[in-house]
């Protein structure tokens, strides 16, 4: 993953402004950034996953140029490629627990075609929530909203995790559990990484989480973020 | 097809709101469709009155209130026409056949109508059938009379029962001709058409009945019993109006033109038809406004259910941000909120129909009795088809409003969420 001379502003908001020089990531690596917010991260993860295309310079994933890509291109390739986990509320509060596990795989032909590899959508929903801890009383209970936020997250983990993409992006994804809860939802996360060698971008305040990671970097070391007056 | 299902389960998440604003489209589609039933209903069953006659003939007056107080019982004769005109104008050649009607007298409510055993044969409705008798048979003696199903139906008469005549056509009568009671001679099948609700009699009886009354009232001292009557001459002074029958409806015009240059009296005669279009003529506006008011109330129902989703839109960004991120583009997001509206007004057009439907079933016959308003249970006609699918459509393009807002929401949230 190659950021090269990246300027973005969001539209509409002459204020703000992201710049980023230059940046790689290798494949495999454990990367733990730390940024407060305001910091540009979020902005920083929507042109990793390409919501958004840069306005000058490349972002480069997996050996593809998302500026180059359609807006469609480019959600497509996010379906593919990414599993993305957020700080909270990760779950569509109507859907069942393993419809919302499913999800990533209606948009992505090559992650469903794995996840059938392994025995059909619902049973690999189910054994990477197993996996994660979640029992099945709590897997066939009425609703996602139903579940508490530590369940919840080990669902956008298994959402995340379903047909192995590449890269799993993790914005603060423990920062509303407590400290047990964090080291075991971690512990669950990481050794399903292994499994697959993927590689995880993970966004925290936290450095004391810092041992478990192949790599710690500030997100203001290689990132710059302008803040003009109103405009 | 995911966004469908997701449109699905999220209208279930919230069926409250979803199942209300459903029912208030719905409502609203009852109502418009509603009117265009009770409207071509309602024209049907005028149109279906009068057939097989070619033309009317009444006192000169305008040519829909001698339609509506001969053949729909409604209103009153302004001026009657005399038997020697009729029998003058019977006499053309083109005519094959003459009904003439004597309208003024009630029984209990219900007009009475002279006429002659002719009625039974010429009278014509719904595609050209006959009157059909239920029970009985027509008027053979004086005082005879043949009811309408109606009539025997409300008062519960049957064949032989006798019954009174009141002067008049008001509901509570202060003057009867009871000293000559009339036989019920027979009952006519159930018609949809004010035949149902007329006491038919000859005109010979409408004679005998006033034989001893002048000027609206009951002479003191010259009181005819019924026995003396029958040995009076009978023969009607004057009719109300009558039904004409042609040998060729070629001669319709020629027909009416000398009827209305008559020399001896002013008379008009009118052609059912053209005086039934002077009627649309005459309602179309108030039909327009109530097709307006209706079509309105689905505008109203339609907004509320934009409303609806624009005011769920600011709590569901969470939602559009987990569907981006799993790799949704903002056109799925547009097509969710699409499809939710889709949904939601199908929901209500179905309903609304299948609503108007089980209402006609059970009120039909009820507004068949009280307002004389047959509505049949047909399908929808195309006309209905169309406006229903204007509805659906309608609807969709109201959803793409709060779907546009999300589909820019999207765009500019990206992978923050504000919540």
């Amino acid at each position: 993953m190659i950021f090269e001379g990246v300027r973005f502003a969001w539209p509409g908001s002459a204020r703000f402004r992201l710049t980023v020089n230059n940046f790689v990531l290798a494949r495999g690596e454990r990367l733990l950034l730390i940024g407060p917010s305001g910091s540009g991260k979020s902005t920083f993860l929507s042109l990793l996953a390409g919501i958004v295309a840069p306005d000058q310079g490349t972002v480069t994933v997996l050996d593809t140029d998302l500026g180059h890509l359609k807006s469609s291109a480019r959600d497509r390739f996010r379906s593919e490629h990414f599993g993305i986990i957020f700080q909270q509320f990760n779950l569509l509060p109507y859907a069942s627990v393993v419809d919302n596990v499913a999800l990533p795989l209606s948009f992505s032909p090559k992650r469903r075609a794995r996840a059938l590899a392994h025995g059909g959508v619902e049973l690999e929903a189910r054994r990477l929530l197993d996996r994660l801890g979640l029992d099945a009383a709590a897997i066939d209970g009425a609703r996602a909203s139903n579940l508490s936020v530590g369940q919840q997250q080990r669902v956008a983990a298994a959402r995340a995790l379903i047909g192995s993409p590449e890269l799993i992006v993790a914005d603060e994804p423990t920062s509303s559990l407590d400290r047990n809860h964090q080291q075991a939802f971690l512990d669950l996360l990481f050794a399903d990484l292994d499994r697959a060698g993927t590689t995880l971008i993970m966004v925290s305040h936290d450095e004391s989480l810092a041992s478990r990671f192949s790599r710690v970097v500030r997100l203001d070391e290689f990132a710059r973020v302008e803040r003009g007056t109103a405009a | 097809m995911i966004v469908l299902r997701l449109a699905l389960q999220s209208l279930r998440n919230r069926w409250g709101t979803a199942l209300l604003t459903a029912l208030a489209i719905a409502l609203s589609v009852m109502l418009l469709l509603g009117v265009e039933k009770v409207r071509t209903g309602a024209r049907q069953s005028f149109t279906d009155t009068i057939a097989g006659t070619d033309l009317i003939v009444g006192a000169r007056s305008g040519s829909l209130n001698l339609l509506l107080y001969s053949v729909f019982r409604i209103g009153n004769a302004t001026n009657n026409i005399t038997w020697e005109s009729l029998q003058d104008i019977s006499k053309a050649p083109e005519i094959a056949w003459v009904v003439p009607l004597s309208l003024g007298d009630n029984h209990r409510g219900f007009r009475v109508l002279g006429t002659t055993p002719d009625y039974f044969k010429y009278y014509k409705f719904r595609r050209n059938q006959p009157l059909q008798f239920a029970s009985g048979q027509p008027f053979a003696d004086l005082f005879d009379a043949v009811l309408g199903a109606d009539v025997a139906a409300k008062l519960g008469y049957k064949v032989g029962d006798k019954i009174i005549v009141a002067h008049g056509l008001g509901n509570v009568a202060f003057v009867e001709h009871d000293d000559k009671p009339f036989r019920v001679s027979g009952i006519l099948a159930k018609t949809g058409t004010p035949a149902d609700r007329t006491v038919h009699v000859s005109l010979g009886a409408i004679e005998a009945i006033h034989a001893d009354w002048q000027s609206g009232a009951r002479v003191a001292g010259q009181a005819v019993s019924a026995d003396d009557v029958r040995r009076m001459d009978l023969t009607p002074k004057a009719v109300t109006a009558a039904l004409i029958g042609l040998k060729s409806r070629i001669s319709t015009f020629k027909l009416q033109r000398a009827i209305n240059e008559f020399p001896k009296e002013a008379l008009s005669a009118i052609v059912p038809g053209a005086a039934l279009q002077e009627l649309w003529g005459l309602v179309g506006t108030a039909e327009t406004a109530l097709s307006a008011v209706s079509l309105m109330v689905v505008v109203t129902a339609l907004l509320g259910m934009v409303t609806m989703i624009l005011t769920t839109l600011n709590e569901r960004r969470r939602e559009m941000a987990i569907l981006r991120s799993v790799g949704a583009g903002p056109g799925t997001v547009l097509g969710l909120l699409v499809s939710e509206a889709a949904v939601l007004v199908t929901t209500g057009v179905i309903g609304g129909a299948a609503l108007l439907y089980v209402a006609l079933f059970a009120l039909q016959p009820l507004i068949d009795r009280i307002y004389g308003l047959y509505i049949p249970l047909n399908p929808p006609t195309s006309y209905e088809l169309s406006l229903l699918a204007g509805i659906i459509l309608a609807g969709i393009v109201a959803g793409l409003l709060p779907a546009l807002r999300a589909y820019k929401l999207s765009l500019s949230d990206g992978m923050m969420v504000r919540v």
